[in-house]
């Protein structure tokens, strides 16, 4: 009777890596190596936990980078260090996928420290398999971040030093400063009973991964006699030696987790996808209003007074008119200057540049943004003065002008912050681009603070008024 | 259809969403952050997918895996962001995933800042990163071509499994404009080579890589096949009065904005312009361009950076007839009348 | 009988399962395989088919362990 052989997680043939005997049968790595070893802890959990099918094997760069060739899985080979983000991209979008994510110590303890940390971190639904065998292997022995303090490599040969290359890192006392996984082990290859605990450790991270339980994190030290230049039994000796006082072989965490949702709210429907994004398709357009030429409306003044929502304000009334519009912010260093302005386009036709540097109405709330674009409007232009705030007057004598004490006539209403709206309301009446019942009709759609809108109501009143008396 | 005022960065979102699009990866960055912002409100309402990640260089491996799986994955970002991701793009390409990136791009290079500029092109047009491929480049110049865009970039990438770039910039992002949102609700349907978790797709495998020789020249090919393809297919272009033009101006994006107002305004001066926009970057409607140069006349190519689409125009135009340059840089975005000027300098010479 | 099967051309000889097996069951043979390894091999009559040496062994088919008489 057979009581071992071969795990039915492996494939028959290796058919990736080679279609002949024996090649075809056996892994790519060198005599001794730890990581035929894990793969066969892991191959032999998923049949034995009959996770085969819901499993997604994450290979990394490094010596597993082709472990695809070997996992009778569903497969991602992934780029250096990134896998933990291509594991969490599955696990986000499969539910019920057993995501095993294989690394190494270059790939996971040195380019994919940002990846390992946040997915840990995130608590994401993962088991990582963390190789370290202090070295790099696949790229010909180099200093890894887990490389011993005195260990030599091609590219420590004097033997790392701390004052020249610094300590080793480890990965699993990081993992055990965040509070997001909920299973975090080191074990050793060095002996058959390291590897039957790490037998262990690998279906407890499997179970936790099958259940969705969380994140777990089992880091295995793990020989490399070629890169070490050992005999895989030497290799093993040095690991119990001289690895294992570095790297503390326990159990860090094991915590009882329950099986964690995925946090995401009910999948909407076509129907309420639409409503949601306001793909809304019962609109007649009220009326259409044509213009002579497209209209350029500079809106300029503080930070603060407005001028953008009156900007917002002005391109809805004019989708209410039938018009075609833009509204285009500044923002930036201009910003620093304490001055905002805000650029509307009107037009009949489909806007071309909602560019506004030659504005036929200037919109000025106050003294810097008059002193800014005066020259700019366009000849016959109008120009709107907030004489609240302005007390020169306008230089240019080939433009309209027209000034209202908006600030104070917002102030004497009770509310000085809708300067803007008695602004918008004047410019509205005086030029007729846009009706003041449209703006009315818009105000309560438009504004998102519904307790503000009765009393922006009444300064468009306010603005009647004094338009009147003028 | 009901014309709301929204930002472009916001109608992408909603077009994106309306086009099938379940998971969203990103990491802010000015000027695309309300794209974030969006996206974390209406993905995460509507039962899809928004999270954020620690790094762009996440963010495009986040989508590496949900492509993987089978999922109409996006993100967006700005140049600096976009760049990091470029290692990213090219393994998507190598493993022949869709995907949807963003692009409201910034001035630069380095930090730059914040202002509208199109120096992305060669990035985001020239594949960006290593290795031999290509990524479908559509520039939108409206909000509503952010919605459409957005809301057919996933059957494109599906359909030629490909990363398409949706190449706007911080004014098409931040400009408010009237848009009406599609209506057909698209999603993706299962694929064949994606690893689903389950015993149907057990086999697949998605990777880039291919050690034979052989095997890798046969990968290649295959792409610049599908290049080909996409170039028959979905080159787009819009053409303004370019039937009797003598001076035709090539732009995209919001330089293309400013160049209809300019072509506008130089028309009722009797003047005979005319503006070709290509929808497309990649492809490039490079043959449309060489039959317009045939015609007579000049070209001249407006762009937000130093030259970079007037490469393409000049190949594409081969010595035919004149190609002028006009550049401007630093987040400096002309007027219609600066535009005008430089025209007529052109028309008069 | 308890026994080991030696897949002997799957064998890379890194001599880990003579190693980790407590009855010394197996041992390195003389002869060549096909990946150029002196392959392991097993002649015993203590096998109790515990798996150490499945389990130390990296390759996933050289070593079969078989229990009884079968």
């Amino acid at each position: 009777m057979v009581k071992h052989a071969k795990p039915k997680g492996f494939y028959d043939v290796f058919e990736r890596k080679s279609q002949d005997f024996p090649a075809g049968e056996t892994t790519h790595y060198c005599p001794g190596c730890g990581h035929g070893t894990v793969h066969k802890l892991i191959a032999e959990a998923l049949v034995d936990m009959g996770l085969q099918d819901r499993t997604i094997f994450l290979s990394p760069v490094g010596c597993a980078v082709f472990g695809y060739y070997y996992f009778d899985t569903g497969n991602i080979q992934c780029a250096h260090g990134r896998a933990p983000a291509v594991g969490t991209g599955v696990a986000r979008s499969l539910d019920d996928a057993v995501v095993i994510s294989y690394q190494g110590d270059g790939d996971l303890a040195g380019i994919g420290t940002a990846e390992i940390v946040h997915a840990a971190n995130r608590n994401e639904n993962m088991a990582v398999f963390f190789v370290n065998n202090a070295i790099y292997g696949m790229t010909g022995g180099q200093m890894a971040p887990t490389t011993l303090l005195g260990q030599s490599t091609t590219t420590s040969p004097l033997g790392r030093k701390s004052e020249r290359e610094g300590g080793p890192i480890h990965m699993a006392e990081v993992m055990s400063a965040l509070e997001g996984p909920i299973y975090i082990e080191r074990c050793t290859l060095s002996s058959p009973a390291g590897v039957m605990k790490t037998r262990k450790a690998v279906r407890k991270a499997l179970t936790n991964q099958s259940e969705k339980r969380g994140f777990s994190f089992v880091e295995i030290l793990s020989p490399c006699p070629v890169g070490w230049k050992m005999t895989p039994v030497q290799s093993r000796s040095w690991m119990a030696s001289s690895m294992e006082s570095v790297f503390p072989v326990k159990r860090f965490r094991d915590e009882e987790a329950a099986p964690k949702g995925n946090g995401r709210l009910p999948f909407l429907d076509d129907g309420a996808l639409r409503d949601l994004v306001g793909a809304v398709a019962n609109e007649v357009p009220t009326k259409v209003s044509t213009l002579s030429q497209d209209l350029g409306v500079k809106i300029a003044g503080f930070g603060g007074q407005g001028v953008m929502s009156a900007g917002i304000l002005l391109a809805n009334a004019a989708i209410h008119e039938g018009l075609h519009t833009t509204w285009l912010p500044s923002y930036g260093p201009e910003m620093r200057g304490g001055k905002a302005n805000a650029s509307v386009v009107l037009s009949s036709d489909a806007v071309g540049s909602p560019v506004v540097d030659v504005p036929q109405a200037l919109l000025a709330m106050n003294g810097p943004s008059l002193d800014a674009f005066e020259n700019h409007v366009v000849p016959g232009g109008l120009v709107m003065v907030n004489s609240s705030l302005i007390s020169r007057k306008v230089e240019r004598r080939d433009v309209r002008v027209f000034e209202a004490p908006v600030s104070d006539l917002a102030a004497e209403a009770g509310f000085l912050k809708g300067a803007n709206i008695v602004m918008l309301a004047l410019f509205a009446l005086e030029s007729g681009v846009i009706g003041i019942q449209t703006l009315k009709e818009i105000i309560p759609k438009s504004m998102k603070n519904k307790d503000l809108v009765e009393i922006n109501l009444r300064l468009v009143d306010v603005a009647e008024e004094f338009h009147g008396r003028e | 259809m009901k014309r709301t005022l929204m930002k472009g960065n916001d109608a992408v979102v909603r077009g994106a969403l309306l086009g099938g699009a379940t998971h969203f990866f990103g990491y802010p960055i000015t000027p695309a952050s309300e794209i974030a912002h969006g996206a974390a409100d209406l993905f995460t309402r509507s039962g899809r997918t928004f999270l954020q990640a620690e790094s762009e260089t996440s963010a495009i491996n986040m989508m590496y895996g949900a492509a993987s799986s089978g999922a109409r994955t996006m993100t967006a970002s700005s140049g600096p962001g976009v760049a990091l991701m470029l290692e990213g793009l090219s393994y998507l390409a190598g493993s022949q995933l869709p995907t949807v990136i963003v692009d409201v791009q910034r001035a630069g290079p380095g930090l730059g800042n914040i202002w509208p500029e199109q120096s992305d092109y060669d990035m985001c047009c020239k594949g960006g990163g290593h290795g031999g491929f290509h990524n479908i480049v559509l520039a939108p110049s409206s909000g509503q071509e952010m919605a459409d865009f957005a809301h057919k970039a996933f059957d494109m990438a599906d359909a030629y499994r490909m990363t398409v770039v949706i190449l706007s910039d911080a004014y098409i992002g931040q400009m408010m404009e009237p848009v009406a949102l599609p209506q057909d609700v698209r999603h993706g349907a299962r694929k064949s080579w994606a690893v689903y978790g389950d015993e149907e797709s057990r086999s697949n495998l998605i990777s880039s890589i291919v050690m034979s020789q052989e095997g890798l020249a046969n990968l290649n090919m295959e792409l610049q096949a599908k290049y080909q393809r996409a170039a028959r297919d979905l080159t787009d272009w819009e053409e303004e009065q370019t039937e009797d033009a003598q001076l035709i101006v090539v732009a995209f994006g919001i330089t293309a904005r400013i160049a209809l107002t300019a072509v506008r305004m130089l028309r009722s001066e009797g003047h005979r312009v005319g503006l070709l926009r290509p929808k497309t970057l990649f492809p490039f409607p490079q043959e449309r361009i060489a039959e317009l140069a045939q015609v007579g006349g000049r070209m001249a190519v407006a762009e937000l950076n130093e030259g970079m689409m007037a490469r393409d125009v000049e190949r594409a135009v081969a010595g035919r007839c004149p190609v002028s340059r006009y550049n401007w840089f630093g987040g400096v975005v002309p007027s219609a009348e600066e535009m005008v000027l430089r025209m007529k300098e052109d028309l008069d010479g | 009988m308890n026994h080991v099967v030696v897949s002997t051309d799957l064998c890379k000889a890194c001599r880990l399962c003579v190693e980790a097996c407590p009855k010394h069951c197996l041992e390195l043979g003389s002869a060549i395989n096909a990946l150029g390894h002196q392959a392991v091999r097993f002649d015993s009559q203590e096998c109790t088919a515990c798996g150490m040496c499945f389990y130390v062994c990296p390759e996933p088919g050289t070593l079969t362990v078989m229990k009884g008489t079968a």
